[in-house]
């Protein structure tokens, strides 16, 4: 397995774990510690745990909004506004966790840097 | 290099960190709101088989609650402490943030929540005294150790409900706006009680009529604004015999001038329309011998819902119907026994008195020749990240001076304007409803209703044992002809309130000869009646259409009250339209507007969905009001237009009158040329209207909504519900007023019961039951309400919960 793929892995696991038990920023702490423990390079540092997050936060949002009929996307999505479209509102929840990963992730990997 | 990086990186995920937890604007923290373990997908439930045992400090004995597939509890428990726990805790379960929302805007507190904006709103409730008025009703509750332990009780059982929470878990609105709920208290129930009396019993229009009677003249004034309508068809018949009453003693009219200043700018009134039906018929007028009650309070349409529908059943007594989140018992409702119902008793209970103060420290103010001392009550109102705005609020005997140099007052610093209303004046209306829920019979239900004090409602009430009656109950000042219809004289004491009607005065009656009992917020009593009693605003169409409609035949059964709540008659057009039709000059019509005049005349005015002409009456009848009153559009001066029935009285019979002249045009019209002008400017607007938003019809001209409680916050409301009506049909659905809640009880042994309202049991948007019963009610259709007479009942039962005790 390369670099990447672990790292991948292994920030959608901790931040399924941390998110057990710690708030929404969970998810920044594992790809903090992930980039940390396993240093990607160039634009990977950012996009890899982006798409880890992504991915768990659009399954994760998904499963709950499903389960109801998207009763409530459909609402939010008004809201925020994303023309009532909850698949788009999956997907904003998705960038908005991939986001706050990723820059932990670079933010970790420059932590290694300092600190090796 | 390696450090700059690290800075940067730094930077930048702090910036992230802060942009995603934080408010910005009206944007939500979006990390927080959007994540899957804390934000709103975790709102996206529909209540239903969960949480089946729940442990709760201090029962006594489990409670079961079962819930019907409209989320309707229904609660049995052992004793009252227990059922009040209970109903404190079911009610949070499903409406916690509106309780805490309704008692915030009631305390001046919605700055704290969303900011500055609200600032404004909260000056006006702190100088409305509602905080002073929930001290003093929570005074008077206190009094009562049985209602205070009940309080208590349901307190406790929010709490719990709230203390189990994890941020997690708020409701939608608290990770919104990005806050977190407080504990219950019990003052928080007297604050509820206050917003209630504020919008039932919060209007006035002194001030505006002192402005009219300086500006108008006292014989115009009286023209304008007569203490009766020509016609009146009180709620009290006519032919009763006042003379019954003992002892009756009206405060003889003292000396003295009224101070008539002028007033720019007041206080916001609550809704106009405001009101309800309510009627029973006797066992002689019933189809099956049984009397049938039946309510429907006409009130703001908002999600959640002002109502929220339970059963509260002890082995004492089991009772059935609607209560508001945050107050105790069932408000509009029945037991196994007797069937009650309210309407608002309009009557003017607030007065404002002239205040001179010594100098400019306030520290004195002028009375019977003396100087008093005033109190001050300090007001912070906390401001979401912004300093707290202090507010000190001048208090005299009267009441708060709420206007005054810094607050709408006419900017002189030596004068104020205080407020007395019934609402500071306390009362333990809470036990009003508690004595009802297990009240037996009429003797119960009026001894319930004596201590209740304000806001005044007309009880109806019916019992298996057959008796129907309507009280109008309230504590209404014995005030001298004329008093508080205007601005008082703050420094003279004739001018105070001298004392209050006797409670056994108060107009009633029980079992009438014609076989029914009915009230519409219209005039309580006719001229007989040997107390002061002035028009404030009673609405003079529905109680005719409802009294007509009772008196037209011998027998009624649930499908004729079902048409009742549901009848679009509109009386008001049909007094107007034929006289408009009769005198206004087509000859200058074009054709389109010919057409469109043709599309009114056939109207049979029922004011249905599908139909074109109520759209061109609403249109119309607006215009045709506010150009005839065009004298009273003053932007410096506070003015309150006369009343719909007396404006299409002197329409009709003054047409010729001074006011109907337009004042900007250099003719003189009278009342056929405004029905002309304003007619064809209908044309242009109903033509205009069409191209934009195409067919006219009713259901779409006038796009009834729902609005979620923070001003109508589009996503959580629901728009263009298909419902008939106008705000003065008995189906009273304006475009975001009308029915709350309709109940149909028919008094059988147990009685059996319909009910409805716009809204939903739960006041989560992310559940079905959010606004599952908006389409019912729209349709004119009801729930049949399930009344179990005991807890082993499973016939419609969704799910069931056990509340247990918890007392470690």
């Amino acid at each position: 397995m390369n670099k990447k793929t672990i790292n991948f892995a292994l920030t959608l696991f901790l931040a399924y774990i941390f998110a057990l038990f710690l708030p929404w920023w969970s998810v920044m702490v594992a790809a903090l510690i992930t980039s940390f423990l396993i240093p990607l390079r160039k634009a990977a540092v950012f996009i890899i745990p982006f798409l880890a997050v992504a991915l768990l936060w659009i399954i994760q949002s998904w499963l709950l909004s499903s389960a109801n009929d998207f009763i409530l996307a459909k609402k939010i999505a008004t809201l925020l506004p994303l023309g009532g479209n909850p698949t788009l509102l999956i997907l904003v929840t998705g960038i908005i966790g991939g986001l706050a990963a990723g820059i932990a992730g670079i933010f970790g990997k420059q932590c290694k840097l300092v600190f090796k | 290099m390696k450090n700059i990086k690290f800075g940067l990186s730094l930077l930048l995920i702090v910036a992230t960190f802060y942009a995603l937890n934080t408010k910005l604007g009206s944007l939500p923290p979006l990390g927080k709101f959007l994540s899957p373990n804390q934000g709103v997908w975790l709102n996206e439930i529909t209540e239903a088989n969960t949480n089946n045992d729940i442990a709760i400090k201090g029962l006594s004995a489990p409670v079961t609650v079962k819930y019907d597939e409209h989320l309707i509890p229904h609660i049995f428990a052992q004793n009252n402490l227990d059922l009040y726990k209970a109903q404190g805790y079911v009610t949070a379960q499903h409406r916690l943030w509106q309780m805490e929302f309704q008692t915030h805007a009631s305390a001046g507190r919605l700055s704290e929540i969303i900011g500055e904006k609200a600032l404004d709103h909260d000056r006006q409730e702190r100088r409305r005294g509602m905080g002073f008025g929930a001290d003093n009703v929570l005074k008077k509750m206190k009094e009562d150790p049985e209602v205070l332990t009940f309080l208590e009780a349901y307190r406790d059982g929010v709490n719990n409900y709230i203390n189990q929470l994890q941020p997690k878990d708020y409701p939608v609105e608290y990770k919104l706006l990005d806050y977190a709920p407080e504990p219950w208290t019990i003052k928080k129930t007297a604050l509820l009680l206050m917003y209630m009396t504020k919008m039932l019993a919060g209007g006035d229009s002194d001030l505006e009529y002192t402005n009219a009677l300086r500006k108008f003249g006292k014989e115009r004034f009286d023209l304008l604004y007569p203490d009766f309508f020509d016609i009146n068809e009180p709620i009290i018949p006519k032919d009763t015999d006042w003379s019954i009453l003992e002892n009756v003693q009206q405060t003889p009219i003292p000396e003295g001038e009224l101070p008539l200043d002028s007033i720019a700018e007041t206080m916001d009134k609550p809704h106009p329309n405001n009101g309800s039906n309510n009627w029973a018929v006797s066992g002689e007028k019933s189809y099956s011998g049984n009397p049938i009650l039946a309510n429907d309070p006409h009130l703001g349409l908002n999600l959640p819902s002002i109502w929220y529908v339970m059963q509260l059943a002890t082995p004492q007594h089991n009772t059935f119907g609607a209560t508001l989140p945050g107050a105790l018992g069932i408000i509009s409702g029945f037991n196994n026994h007797i069937s009650w119902g309210e309407t608002n008793a309009t009557r003017d209970v607030i007065d404002w008195y002239k205040i001179e103060f010594k100098d400019e420290t306030r520290k004195l103010y002028k009375y019977d020749g003396e100087w008093k001392n005033t109190s001050v009550r300090v007001e912070e109102i906390k401001i979401k990240n912004k300093k707290s705005y202090i507010d000190s609020v001048i208090y005299t005997h009267h009441g708060p001076v709420s206007y005054d140099h810094t607050f709408k007052g006419n900017g002189k610093k030596k004068v104020g304007y205080a407020m007395k209303w019934i609402g500071h004046v306390g009362g333990n209306i809470q036990s009003t409803f508690l004595d009802l829920n297990k009240g037996k019979n009429y003797n119960d239900y009026l001894n319930a209703l004596k201590h209740f004090v304000a806001p005044a409602q007309n009880f109806v009430f019916a019992s298996t044992e057959g008796d129907i009656a309507i009280w109008v109950q309230g504590k209404f000042p014995n005030k001298w002809k004329g008093q508080g219809k205007f601005l008082l004289d703050g420094s003279n004491p004739e001018h105070d309130w001298q004392s209050f009607i006797p409670q056994e005065h108060n107009a009633y009656v029980k079992n009438p000869e014609r076989g029914f009992v009915s009230s519409a917020n219209q005039h309580p009593v006719d001229e007989t009646y040997p107390y002061y009693v002035f028009n404030d605003g009673y609405e003079p169409y529905r109680n005719r259409v409802i009294n007509d409609f009772f008196r037209s035949k011998e027998k009624f059964n649930i499908q004729d009250f079902k048409d009742l709540h549901n009848n679009n008659y509109n009386l008001k057009a049909s007094e107007l339209l034929p006289y408009i039709f009769e005198h206004m000059d087509v000859s200058t019509l074009t054709p389109e507007e010919q057409d469109i005049l043709n599309i009114i005349k056939l109207w049979d005015f029922n004011t249905e969905i599908d139909q074109l002409a109520p759209s061109i009456w609403a249109s119309w009848w607006s215009k045709i009001f506010n150009l005839t009153w065009d004298e009273f559009e003053l932007e410096d001066l506070a003015l309150d237009k006369p009343f719909t029935y007396q404006t299409i009285y002197m329409l009709k019979n003054n047409p010729q009158d001074a006011f109907m002249d337009i004042v900007n045009t250099p003719e003189i019209e009278i009342s056929k040329d405004l029905f002309l002008i304003t007619f064809k400017e209908t044309v242009k607007e109903i033509i205009d209207w069409k191209a934009k938003n195409g067919e006219y019809n009713w259901s779409n001209y006038k796009a009834t909504f729902v609005g979620h409680l923070l001003q109508a916050l589009p996503a959580f409301s629901r728009f263009n519900i298909p419902i008939g009506g106008d705000a003065n049909t008995v189906n009273a659905a304006s475009k975001n007023h009308g029915p709350s809640w309709r109940m149909i009880v028919e008094m059988t042994s147990p009685p059996t019961a319909l009910g409805i309202y716009p809204g939903g049991q739960s006041g989560n948007p992310g559940s079905k039951h959010y606004d599952d019963l908006v389409d019912i009610w729209a349709a004119g259709k009801y729930l049949k309400l399930n009344f179990m007479q005991n807890p082993e009942a499973t016939e419609g039962v969704l799910f069931t919960q056990t509340l247990t005790p918890n007392n470690e």
